[in-house]
């Protein structure tokens, strides 16, 4: 029997980050899993709740839970978004409470529900991991994302310091206090570089996003690559990015 | 005239504040030191006992019973204090607790008084009230007495003077300090030595008093300070009257609650088992410590926050300052940028409730910009011995903040037109393309300035150039 799969890309991943929901269709598929894309779903709503309207929030958290109401598992490449149904939602409306209990994190999915940390990967390049804070700590992903990580073949992975530190992202708060964002941001990127590894991975595409725009800004060589995509990656087909 | 704030009068909001402190170099270099370094040892501390989640759990759950049952708890304290020989004063606010303890120094013909570190005095600005009634007050706690002497401010509920390095409190000391060596070196023990010879004077002279409490036990009407020198314990046993002023939510209901803070309280604020100092007392005893005792309870603010159903937890703060040593935003800013004596996670949530109700439009602003000074990373909440949701206080707090906030302020109708077209598919997918020509100003796959109020990104961040076709459209195309 296959596990049948509702992959919620999350309105950053769909927008901005195409490959990353590609790698994860790519992935649950060779994991045996059949793969669904509710063509109604837009956005959690997380945005919304963190920045204080709550109202907006709950619509769209309404929307979401009809949108994804016929599937036992509902996927996210996402701590965030995932934490912002799996605890928040509860707490919304009485119709947003369901779709919580079946929402995981990809590296939680692949661990805990498909019980394989060995997904038969290939990336033969010397990577760091930032653990982002809601999956760290809404979540408690934990380990799982490293054990993943462990086991891709060719991969070395190095220890980033500080790395339960975060990155100063936080969603509306790299606007509303840019400042000490920025500043947050600067020694995240410290870390990255003193690890000398040339890809930054981490679960969440925001936080990638916004460590990524500032090591691109600085012209410093590092790319930021969402988890899916290298656990997508094998040897037979390696990750090319879309041009 | 409104509630006196528990604000610094000035301030500005967080931000602008965090400009300034971002780029104090000095600042940035004692705060990434001092905070890695009591982070590590807390995380040890704790770390050693096996049980410490259900500690958790039970301060939080005896917190929350005496949050419920104040009433009970503090006539029940009140008329054990009495019984003891102490008298209890009750301070709606500032101002009133101000009155009342200038007005018991004055009765007891003091001009000099000492104190014991207190973030409640603190709050209420009680030395400033009292040297206007002419009345000097002494901060004997090492920490607190460089803040004083140096006329600076604290940034650090436990470690007032955390942004100073020794270097800095040898200046101080040299310039402030009456008796200090002109040739006095940065050698904590040669510090602490001046300090000692300075503080040892005051003690022997003082007629008066005035400490905070950590708790209260309602049982027996005993008064629990907790401390690292040893000053407070001089200050507490030394002078003929001891004033103490607490807030309403210190008291526990008996000494079994008492034994659950003072294992949580330690490990979370010095990462020590045991701090060295504990001071208890009850009423007065005769031939034995102050001849007279004033406990002054505080409700500044408490009992308007009690009304609030999630943001009522702040008030289980024990004032351990976990939560500030392991913040990022605290970390980098320092604690004077949140223009209150409560910095940090703890000051985000407990100064704009406590201030509620201010007619100082300076001061409504930074309190509307605090429960904003946080990217909500939950650090703070993982090591809270109290387990304060301190995330989910500042959500809901930024609820507040909204709710005051026109229809038609530009925030407001930026995200009522984002949920307008995310409810939407059709919407959706319609937005999705419109930000396509975004591809136009990229190079290299980035785009590196956009107007106001994108440049807030972009100022130091690139934004990644949209991709040639979004998920939804290829999923359509291929799997639809």
């Amino acid at each position: 029997m296959t596990t049948r799969v509702a992959l919620m890309a999350t309105c950053l991943t769909d927008t901005f980050f195409p490959d990353t929901a590609r790698a994860v269709v790519r992935l649950l598929e060779r994991l045996g899993c059949t793969v669904e894309f509710p063509p109604a779903q837009t956005c959690c709503g997380q945005m919304h709740y963190n920045t204080g309207y709550r109202r907006q929030a709950t619509t769209l958290a309404r929307h979401t839970a009809r949108t994804f109401a016929d599937y036992d598992a509902v996927v996210a490449p996402s701590g965030s978004c995932a934490g912002m149904v799996r605890d928040l939602y509860p707490g919304l409306h009485r119709s947003t409470v369901r779709v919580a209990g079946r929402t995981y994190e990809l590296s939680e999915f692949l661990v805990d529900v498909l019980g394989v940390e060995d997904v038969g990967a290939y990336f033969p390049h010397r990577v760091t991991y930032h653990p982002t804070c809601h999956s760290l700590r809404m979540l408690g992903v934990g380990e799982k994302p490293l054990r993943l990580l462990r086991a891709v073949r060719g991969l070395e992975l190095v220890e980033l310091p500080a790395a339960r530190s975060c990155c100063g992202f936080g969603g509306t708060f790299a606007l509303k206090n840019a400042d000490t964002s920025t500043a947050m941001l600067a020694d995240k990127m410290r870390n990255v570089l003193d690890t000398g590894a040339r890809v930054l991975t981490a679960g969440d595409n925001s936080c990638l996003m916004h460590i990524g725009g500032g090591l691109t800004r600085l012209n410093t060589g590092v790319r930021t690559l969402h988890l899916a995509e290298i656990l997508a990656s094998t040897e037979e087909e390696p990750w090319v990015a879309t041009p | 005239m409104g509630r006196n704030p528990v604000t610094w009068l000035g301030s500005p909001t967080f931000p602008t504040a965090a400009r300034t402190a971002l780029a104090d170099v000095q600042l940035r270099g004692n705060l990434a030191h001092a905070t890695g370094t009591i982070r590590t040892k807390r995380e040890a501390a704790v770390g050693e006992l096996p049980d410490w989640e259900r500690l958790r759990r039970a301060g939080e759950a005896i917190k929350d019973d005496v949050l419920s049952n104040l009433d009970v708890y503090l006539t029940r304290l009140e008329a054990a204090v009495t019984a003891r020989g102490g008298v209890v004063h009750w301070a709606r606010d500032a101002a009133e607790a101000n009155e009342i303890v200038l007005g018991l120094v004055r009765a007891a013909g003091a001009t000099e008084v000492v104190k014991v570190k207190s973030m409640a005095t603190a709050e209420i600005g009680l030395n400033e009230a009292l040297e206007a009634g002419g009345v000097s007050a002494i901060e004997t706690d090492l920490a607190e007495l460089i803040v004083q002497l140096g006329e600076d401010r604290p940034s650090h509920i436990l470690v007032p003077a955390i942004h100073r390095n020794r270097s800095e409190i040898r200046d101080i000391f040299r310039a402030t300090m009456p008796g200090a060596s002109p040739s006095l070196s940065d050698r904590p023990a040669e510090l602490a030595e001046a300090a000692r010879a300075h503080l040892r004077r005051k003690f022997l002279s003082a007629q008066v008093a005035i400490s905070g409490a950590n708790f209260a036990v309602a049982d027996t009407g005993s008064v629990v300070v907790v401390e690292s020198e040893g000053n407070g314990r001089m200050c507490l046993t030394l002078p003929r009257t001891l004033i103490t002023v607490m807030g309403l939510e210190k008291v526990v209901p008996s000494w079994r609650d008492l034994e659950v803070f003072l294992q949580l309280l330690p490990r979370s604020s010095t990462a020590e088992r045991m701090n060295p100092y504990t001071s208890v007392w009850s009423g007065v005893t005769p031939g034995d410590g102050p001849r007279e005792f004033h406990l002054v309870l505080l409700d500044n603010g408490r009992t308007a926050t009690l009304a609030d159903r999630v943001g009522r937890q702040a008030l289980r703060c024990i004032r351990c300052s976990a939560c500030l040593n392991v913040c990022p935003v605290y970390e980098r800013t320092g604690g004077q940028a949140y223009g209150s004596v409560y910095p940090g996670p703890i000051g985000a949530i407990l100064t704009p409730q406590l201030g509620a109700g201010t007619d100082d439009p300076g001061t409504a602003s930074l309190l509307r910009s605090l429960p904003f000074a946080s990217s909500l990373c939950g650090a703070c909440y993982e090591v809270c011995p109290v387990r304060i949701d301190i995330p989910e206080v500042l959500v809901h707090l930024r609820g507040r903040v909204v709710a005051e906030k026109p229809a038609y302020a530009p925030e407001a109708v930026a995200m009522a037109a984002a949920s307008w077209v995310m409810v939407s598919p059709r919407r959706f997918r319609f937005a999705q393309r419109l930000l396509g020509p975004l591809r136009l100003l990229a190079r290299r796959g980035r785009v590196r300035r956009l107007p106001w109020p994108a440049s807030l990104w972009t100022d130091s961040r690139d934004v990644p150039a949209p991709p040639r076709e979004t998920f939804s459209a290829w999923w359509r195309r291929n799997r639809g």
